[in-house]
C-alpha cells in the first residue's frame, strides 16, 4: 500500500496549483462579481491541457488518468469554485459519454475538438420533471427519415450557451410507450434548439447554468450515441465519474476555506492572544483538516478505482458524499473562525461556502448518493 | 545553433528550511522548486527556440539525484534533452566547486550559449555564471533583459542607470538572464507527458574529467553560522483608494517618519 502521489501526479498538482495562482485566484472575486462566463481563463486551461485530462493523446486528450483529472479539478476549484464546475461538467459530463459510447466518426468530430479543450462540451439530462428519476423525462425524439426530431426542454445545464456540442437524453419508444431513452449528439447551431433562461444562483456565479430548448429541432440519425434505447444507463455510468469530478470540486473548496481559516485564525488577535490559541477555535480547525484528509482519501481511492479498471460506483458515490459534507462543514466553520469578517466578501471564504452548497446536490443529490451506496451494498433494487 | 541552460534546484521561496548538524540545508525536508530566476533563462532560451532563432535547447543542473525532477520540470517547458551531473563528492559544493563542474560539463556539451538565471535563490552569490565562463575563457554576458542571436553573434540588452545598453561578444558566450526577460510560460499537462520521453543523462564526476581531489582543492568558502532571517515588521497596504489619494497617504506616512 503506498498513499504518496507519484512524481508526475505531484507535477501535476504543481502545475495547476501554479496556474490557479497565479492566474485565477487574483480575479476570482471579479468573476463572480461579474457573473460572467470566464472565457479568456478557459481557452488558457485548454492550452495547459486541462479540458482533455483523462483522454487518450491520440483523440486529441492530456493523456493522464482519472486521479490526475482529480487534482486538476481539486486545484482549479481550491482558487474558483466556478471554473472548477466548468472544466467538471465539460470532462466528465460532456466529453464522457461520447468517449464511452461514441462511434469512431463521432469521437472523431465531436470528442476530439472538446478533448483539446477547443470546443466546450455540456451534458443535459435534468428537466423539470426529472433529475435523479430519469423516468420523469418529457423530452422526446422521433425518426423522420434520416433525422432525428427532438421536441422538450432540459434544465440547470452547466455549460448551457457556452458550450458547442451537447449530450442530451429523449424518450424514444415510439409505439411500445416503454419509456425508453435515448442519448443524442446536439450541436449548439443545429436550427430549433436555442438556449433558455439562464439561473440566477445562489454561487457559483461566473458558472452558466441554463435551459436548452428543442422546437422540432432535426439532428442527423448519425448523432444518436450509443444504442437506441441505451441512454438511460449510459447517463449513469457517465454521473459515476462526474462524482469523482464533484468530489474533487468540493475537495477543492474545501481545502481552500481550511487554508483561509487557518491563516486567518493565527493572526487575527483578541483578548491579547491569536484566536487559534482558544480552543473553541483551534478544534473547528483541527475537525476541518480530518473531514478533508478523509475526503481526500475517498476520492483519490475512487478515481485509483477507476484507473486499474475495477468497479468504482460506489466509491465514487462514497466519495461525492463524503467530500461534498466536508466541504459544507469547513467552508460552513471557515466563515464561522473568519467571524464578522467571514460574512463579508472582502475574505472570499462566504464565496466558498455558497459554491460549497452546489457539490451536496449536483450529479445526485446527498440523498442520492446513499442510494446508490445503499443499493449496491445491500443488493435491493427498491428504496 | 544550441542553447544549454544551466539550472539548479532549490528549496521552495516559502518552505520552512531546516538545517543539517553541518550546517547545511537538509533537502528532504523542504518542497524543491527550479530556481525561480532560472526560469526566467528558460523562458529566453524557449522563446528564442519558439523564433526559430535557435535549433536545440538543452537543460544541465549539478545536485543530486534529486534534481533530476527539476530538468525534467524544465522539459515540461520545453526543449530537447537535458543532463544533471551527480556524484557523492559534489554534497556540499561552493559556487567555485559548481563553476568547475558546470564548465567541465559544458565543454562536453559544447553550447553556443550557456544560459543562467542571475542568481539563485537560496545561496544568492551571483558569482557561478562568471566563474563558468573565465574557467571556459568565453565572454560573459551578464544581467541581460534579453538575448539575441544574430551573425555568429550575441547581444544581450541590459538595463542601465540612464537607459540600457547592447553588449555583443562573439559566439560561443556565457550569458545570464534577469526577470526583465518576461513572465515565464506554464509547463502544460501534455509538456510534463512529452517531458517523460525526452532524454535525461546522467554524468558522475568522473564523465565530466574531474575527481573529487580537483574538487576539494576547489571548495573555497565554509558555513560557520546559519539563522533564519529577521522578521520585517507588518507591511502596511493602502488599497481601494484613488491614486492622489493614495500619494497623500503616502506622504503623510512618509513625513510623519520625517523621511521627506
Amino acid at each position: 500500500m503506498d498513499f504518496a502521489l507519484s512524481p508526475q501526479h505531484e507535477e501535476i498538482r504543481r502545475t495547476v496549483r501554479d496556474f490557479a495562482e497565479r492566474r485565477i485566484r487574483p480575479v476570482a472575486d471579479e468573476l463572480e462579481r461579474r457573473g460572467e462566463f470566464p472565457m479568456e481563463i478557459i481557452r488558457e486551461a485548454a492550452d495547459l491541457g486541462l479540458l482533455g485530462v483523462p483522454y487518450p493523446e491520440e483523440i486529441g486528450g492530456t493523456g493522464l488518468d482519472a486521479l490526475a483529472y482529480a487534482i486538476t479539478v481539486e486545484e482549479l476549484s481550491r482558487a474558483s469554485g466556478s471554473i472548477g464546475i466548468i472544466v467538471s461538467a465539460h470532462t466528465s459530463l460532456g466529453c464522457n459519454p461520447i468517449w464511452l459510447a461514441g462511434t469512431d466518426a463521432q469521437k472523431e468530430k465531436y470528442l476530439r475538438p472538446m478533448a483539446s479543450g477547443a470546443v466546450i462540451g455540456a451534458y443535459g439530462l435534468t428537466e423539470p420533471g426529472a433529475g435523479s428519476d430519469s423516468r420523469g423525462t418529457r423530452t422526446r425524439a422521433h425518426r423522420d427519415g434520416d433525422a432525428w426530431v427532438l421536441n422538450g426542454g432540459k434544465r440547470f445545464i452547466t455549460n448551457a450557451g457556452v458550450a458547442g456540442t451537447y449530450v442530451v437524453t429523449a424518450v424514444t419508444d415510439r409505439e411500445e410507450q416503454t419509456g425508453k431513452i435515448s442519448a443524442f449528439i446536439v450541436e449548439a447551431d443545429t436550427p430549433g434548439f436555442s438556449i433558455g433562461r439562464m439561473e440566477e444562483k445562489m454561487g457559483l456565479h461566473a458558472s452558466n447554468t441554463g435551459e436548452l430548448i428543442f422546437t422540432d429541432c432535426r439532428i442527423p440519425a448519425e448523432n444518436l450515441l450509443g444504442e437506441e434505447g441505451e441512454g438511460d444507463k449510459l447517463f449513469l455510468r457517465t454521473l459515476d465519474g462526474g462524482r469523482i469530478g464533484i468530489a474533487a470540486m468540493a475537495l477543492g473548496l474545501a481545502q481552500a476555506a481550511y487554508e483561509a481559516a487557518s491563516a486567518y485564525a493565527k493572526e487575527r488577535r483578541q483578548f491579547g492572544k491569536a484566536i487559534a490559541e482558544f480552543q473553541g477555535v483551534a478544534f473547528m480547525i483541527a475537525d476541518m483538516a480530518v473531514g478533508i484528509e478523509a475526503a481526500r482519501l475517498l476520492t483519490y481511492r475512487a478515481a485509483w478505482l477507476k484507473d486499474q479498471g475495477r468497479s468504482y460506483t460506489t466509491e465514487a458515490a462514497m466519495a461525492k458524499l463524503y467530500a461534498s459534507e466536508v466541504a459544507r462543514d469547513v467552508t460552513n466553520d471557515a466563515v464561522q473562525v473568519h467571524g464578522g469578517y467571514g460574512y463579508v466578501t472582502e475574505y472570499h471564504v462566504e464565496r466558498y461556502l455558497r459554491d460549497a452548497k452546489l457539490t451536496e446536490i449536483g450529479e445526485g443529490t446527498s440523498q442520492i448518493q446513499r442510494m446508490v451506496i445503499a443499493r449496491n451494498l445491500l443488493g435491493v433494487r427498491a428504496m | 545553433m544550441k542553447i544549454v541552460v544551466c539550472i539548479k534546484q532549490v528549496p521552495a521561496t516559502t518552505a520552512e528550511k531546516r538545517y543539517t548538524d553541518d550546517l547545511r540545508l537538509d533537502r528532504a525536508s523542504a518542497e524543491a522548486i527550479i530556481n525561480p530566476l532560472d526560469e526566467y533563462a528558460i523562458e529566453q532560451a524557449l522563446r528564442l527556440l519558439d523564433a526559430g532563432t535557435v535549433d536545440e535547447v538543452g537543460y544541465l543542473s549539478m545536485g543530486p539525484e534529486q534534481a533530476g525532477e527539476a530538468l525534467r520540470r524544465a522539459l515540461a517547458m520545453g526543449g530537447e534533452s537535458a543532463t544533471l551531473v551527480t556524484d557523492p563528492a559534489l554534497a556540499g559544493a561552493d559556487e567555485w566547486a559548481t563553476a568547475a563542474v558546470l564548465a567541465a560539463a559544458l565543454d562536453k556539451l559544447a553550447p553556443d550559449v550557456a544560459l543562467m538565471g542571475m542568481a539563485s535563490d537560496d545561496a544568492r552569490g551571483s558569482l557561478v555564471p562568471g566563474a563558468v565562463a573565465a574557467r571556459r575563457n568565453l565572454p560573459l554576458l551578464s544581467y541581460g533583459a534579453e538575448l539575441a542571436l544574430a551573425d555568429g553573434q550575441a547581444r544581450i540588452r541590459r538595463l542601465s542607470p540612464t537607459g540600457f545598453d547592447w553588449i555583443a561578444a562573439p559566439l560561443p558566450v556565457v550569458a545570464s538572464v534577469t526577470d526583465q526577460v518576461g513572465e515565464p510560460r506554464y509547463a502544460s499537462l501534455k509538456g510534463i507527458m512529452a517531458a517523460k520521453r525526452k532524454p535525461l543523462d546522467t554524468w558522475s564526476l568522473a564523465d565530466v574529467g574531474l575527481s573529487a581531489e580537483d574538487l576539494r582543492s576547489g571548495a573555497l568558502t565554509r558555513v560557520t553560522d546559519a539563522r533564519p532571517p529577521e522578521a520585517k515588521p507588518p507591511t502596511e497596504r493602502i488599497e481601494n483608494v484613488s491614486a492622489d489619494e493614495a500619494a497623500a497617504k503616502i506622504a503623510d506616512w512618509l513625513a510623519a517618519r520625517k523621511l521627506v
